[in-house]
C-alpha cells in the first residue's frame, strides 16, 4: 500500500495554545485571570512612528553645544502654586500597598534627583513618600483611602482620578494578602480582607459635579495647589474637554498600556484605546477650546525611552508620566532572580502577579523579608539613571529636529510606518503626504 | 459674633478667613449670613470656633471639617460634611445626597430626612437622623454609626464593611452582605449616647433600634458569591 505524507500537525489561528491553556485554567478554576501590569498584546505604538530629522529645509541643533531645553510649568491656569519640573518625564500613581515603603521611598529619590515629581496612590500619602519627593502629586480617588486635609495641604499638586488606562470605567481590589497592619491602618479597614476600591467618586456625578467638587478641593487648599484630572483612554476627546470644562488645571491622559496593581485580564486586555490613538483626540479637544498649553496634557500608558517622550511631545503632550517602566528600572523582573520567578511558575520579564504579594524583587509586596531585599536608595539611584537617559535621548531627538525645547517639537517632524499608526497619530505614511482618516473623523 | 455676610464678601473670603483662625481661638463664634445655596461654604476649617449658617447651603457645605461645629439653619446640598475629620456638623432642615461621605470623624446630625447614599464609604463618622434616609445608603461604610430614627430607602448598607447601622423604622431592602444583628447591652449603650449627641433623645429609646452590620461573606472573593453582585 502506498503511504502518502501525512498532513503536519497545524495550529488554529484562532485558537492557539495560549487561548486554550486561557480556556483549560478557566475551565478547572472557575474564576477569571487576575494580574497586574498594562495590555500585553501588539498594539500600534510609538515604535510605529519615526522622526524626520532636519535637512536642508530645516536646521539642526549641535548636540552637546547648543541648548535644549526640557522643563515644564504644571498647574499654570487657576493654582497659585504652579509645579516647575526640570524633566517632562513624571512618576505615574502607584499606591502604597500596591508597592511596599521602601519602593515608594526610592521612587522619590530618583524623581527628586532627576528633578520631576511622583504621585501617591490608592493608599493614601506615606511619610517615605512625602519626606523623599520633592514635588508630591497627591491622588484623590474614589474609594478616598487614607484622604485628609493635612495632606493635602502638604501636597504640591492634587489629581482627581475618574479612571486609568488599564481600566477604563474599573474600579480596584487590592488582595488580602497585601494587607498588612500597616495599610489595614490606613485604609481604616480589617486586615487581611480584600479592599475594594470604587469605579465611581462617592460625592459627585458627571461633569457638572466634577466641577464643584475641583472648586471645594480648591476652596480647602485655597487655590493653591494645581489640579489635575487623569482620565483613562476611552474617549479622550469628550473627557478632555469635559475636564477642562470642569475647571482642571491639568488632563493626565492614560493609555491601555499603562499598568495596574491588578484587575482581570480580561479587562486589561480589552478595555480601552492605546496611547497612540488618545493623544491626537485630547490635543484636539484642547486646541479646539483655545487651551491647549494652557491646560497641560500629561501622557502615560507604554513609555519606556526618550523616544516615545519625545514622540509623545511631538503629538502635543506637555509631559509623560512612567509606571511599569520606573518599576522596572528600580529592579522589577529583573533575570537576578530568574530562580524565584520559576519557583512562580514564570519567568523574568513575565512576572505580572504582583497581586499576590511574592514579588522576588522585593517591590510590589508587603512581606518584609521580601522588601528586605531592596535598596531604596540603589533604586533611586537606579531609577534617577534612567530618567537623565531619557531625557538626554528625547534631547538628542530634539536637537535633530532642530528643537531648542522639547516643547517645540510637532507632528510635523514625524511619519509612520503603518497605515494603522498613521491614522491615530494624524502623521503621514513615510515617504508619502498621506494621512488615513484627515478627511474624516479625528 | 463675627458676622460675615456671603452675598456681599463672597466665598473665598468667608473660607480664607476661617482658615486663618486654625492655631488661634480669639474669633470663637461666626454667623454666616446670606448662604443662598452657595457651594463648599466652610469647607477645610480647623479650628475649634462654632460657625452659624443661617439658611441653606450648596453641595460640599463644612466638607473635610476639623474641630469646628458648624449649624446649618436651612437644608444643605449634596455632600454635606464629606470626609469630615472630627468636629459636629448639624442641620436643621434635609440633607441632600452623600451626606457624610467618606467621613473619618466627628458627629453628623440631620434633623430633616437625608437622600441617597447617605454616609456612603463612611470611614469612622457618627451620624444621626432624625428622619428617613433614601436608597444606598452606607454603601460600602467602613466603619463608624449610623442612626436613623425614620425609615432606611432600598439596598441599605450594600457592600459594607465595619460600620453599624441603626434603623428604628422600616428598612425598605438590605443591600448584598448587610444582615440584621442581635441588639446586645454595648449596642444599647452606645445608641444612648449617640441619641444624646444627636440632640434626639427626646424622640426615640434605644430599644426601639434594630441593629444591622456585615454578613462579612463577601470579604474575600469567592467565585461562588458572584451572584451577590
Amino acid at each position: 500500500m502506498t503511504e502518502f505524507p501525512k498532513t503536519p500537525p497545524r495550529f488554529s489561528a484562532t485558537f492557539t495554545p495560549a487561548i486554550n491553556a486561557e480556556i483549560r485554567r478557566a475551565a478547572a478554576s472557575g474564576i477569571y485571570d487576575i494580574r497586574g501590569g498594562g495590555t500585553k498584546r501588539h498594539l500600534p505604538h510609538f515604535d510605529d512612528l519615526l522622526f524626520l530629522g532636519a535637512s536642508i529645509s530645516r536646521y539642526p541643533l549641535e548636540g552637546y553645544r547648543e541648548k535644549c531645553a526640557t522643563d515644564v510649568w504644571l498647574g499654570t491656569r487657576f493654582a497659585k502654586k504652579p509645579i516647575h519640573l526640570e524633566i517632562p518625564v513624571t512618576i505615574a500613581g502607584m499606591s502604597f500597598g500596591a508597592l511596599s515603603g521602601p519602593a515608594k521611598e526610592a521612587l522619590g529619590r530618583g524623581a527628586s534627583a532627576a528633578g520631576t515629581s511622583t504621585t501617591t496612590g490608592d493608599g493614601g500619602m506615606t511619610e517615605e513618600e512625602r519626606g523623599h519627593s520633592r514635588t508630591l502629586v497627591y491622588q484623590y480617588l474614589p474609594s478616598r483611602y487614607g484622604m485628609n486635609p493635612d495632606d493635602l495641604r502638604r501636597c504640591d499638586a492634587i489629581e482627581v482620578v475618574v479612571g486609568q488606562g488599564a481600566k477604563p470605567g474599573g474600579g480596584g481590589m487590592l488582595l488580602g494578602q497585601k494587607i498588612s497592619d500597616r495599610v489595614a491602618k490606613m485604609r481604616n479597614l480589617p486586615k487581611g480582607i480584600d479592599q475594594r476600591s470604587a469605579c465611581r467618586h462617592p460625592d459627585w456625578t458627571g461633569p457638572d459635579d466634577l466641577e464643584i467638587k475641583i472648586m471645594e478641593l480648591r476652596e480647602i487648599t485655597d487655590w493653591e495647589k494645581p489640579i489635575y484630572v487623569k482620565i483613562g483612554g476611552a474617549r479622550p476627546y469628550y473627557d478632555t474637554a469635559l475636564a477642562v470644562k470642569a475647571g482642571a488645571d491639568v488632563v493626565v491622559l492614560d493609555g491601555m498600556q499603562g499598568g495596574t496593581a491588578a484587575t482581570q485580564d480580561v479587562f486589561i486586555e480589552h478595555v480601552g484605546m492605546p496611547i497612540l490613538a488618545c493623544i491626537p483626540q485630547a490635543v484636539k479637544a484642547l486646541q479646539d477650546l483655545g487651551m491647549h498649553r494652557k491646560v497641560q496634557l500629561i501622557v502615560s500608558g507604554g513609555i519606556r525611552t526618550g523616544a516615545d517622550v519625545a514622540k509623545a511631545m511631538a503629538l502635543g503632550a506637555d509631559a509623560v508620566a512612567i509606571g511599569t517602566a520606573a518599576l522596572i528600572a528600580l529592579g522589577d523582573n529583573d533575570p537576578i532572580h530568574e530562580a524565584e520567578y520559576q519557583k512562580l511558575g514564570t519567568t523574568a520579564d513575565a512576572y505580572d502577579d504582583w497581586h499576590e504579594g511574592r514579588d522576588p524583587a522585593g517591590i510590589t509586596t508587603q512581606d518584609p523579608e521580601l522588601f528586605k531585599r531592596f535598596d531604596p536608595v540603589l533604586g533611586g539611584r537606579r531609577l534617577k539613571n534612567y530618567l537623565k537617559v531619557m531625557t538626554l535621548e528625547a534631547q538628542t531627538i530634539a536637537r535633530a529636529c532642530g528643537k531648542n525645547h522639547l516643547h517645540n517639537l510637532e507632528p510635523e517632524d514625524l511619519c509612520a510606518l503603518t497605515i494603522e499608526a498613521a491614522a491615530m497619530a494624524g502623521v503621514p505614511i513615510a515617504g508619502t503626504n498621506w494621512i488615513p482618516g484627515r478627511n474624516g473623523g479625528f | 459674633m463675627q458676622s460675615f455676610d456671603l452675598g456681599k464678601e463672597g466665598l473665598r473670603a468667608l473660607n480664607s478667613s476661617l482658615h486663618g483662625l486654625k492655631g488661634q481661638t480669639n474669633m470663637t463664634a461666626w454667623e454666616v449670613i446670606n448662604p443662598k445655596g452657595a457651594h463648599a461654604i466652610a469647607a477645610g476649617v480647623d479650628a475649634p470656633v462654632d460657625i452659624t449658617v443661617r439658611g441653606s447651603t450648596g453641595y460640599y457645605c463644612a466638607g473635610m471639617n476639623k474641630q469646628a461645629t458648624i449649624r446649618i439653619k436651612g437644608s444643605a446640598g449634596p455632600g454635606v460634611a464629606e470626609n469630615m475629620m472630627s468636629g459636629t456638623v448639624i442641620i436643621d432642615g434635609d440633607a441632600s445626597q452623600y451626606a457624610g461621605a467618606t467621613g473619618r470623624g466627628g458627629l453628623l446630625v440631620i434633623k430633616g430626612n437625608a437622600s441617597s447614599r447617605c454616609g456612603i464609604s463612611m470611614k469612622g463618622i457618627d451620624i444621626v437622623v432624625h428622619g428617613s434616609i433614601g436608597h444606598m445608603s452606607c454603601f460600602m461604610a467602613q466603619s463608624g454609626n449610623m442612626v436613623v430614627l425614620g425609615d432606611a430607602g432600598e439596598a441599605l448598607g450594600d457592600s459594607l464593611y465595619e460600620a453599624r447601622l441603626f434603623v428604628r423604622g422600616s428598612v425598605k431592602s438590605l443591600g448584598a452582605d448587610c444582615i440584621e444583628k442581635e441588639m446586645r447591652p454595648e449596642h444599647i449603650a452606645l445608641l444612648q449616647d449617640l441619641l444624646k449627641r444627636g440632640e434626639a433623645d427626646g424622640k426615640a429609646k434605644p430599644e426601639e433600634f434594630r441593629r444591622y452590620g456585615s454578613a462579612r461573606k463577601l470579604y474575600n472573593f469567592n467565585i461562588d458569591n458572584a451572584s451577590a453582585y
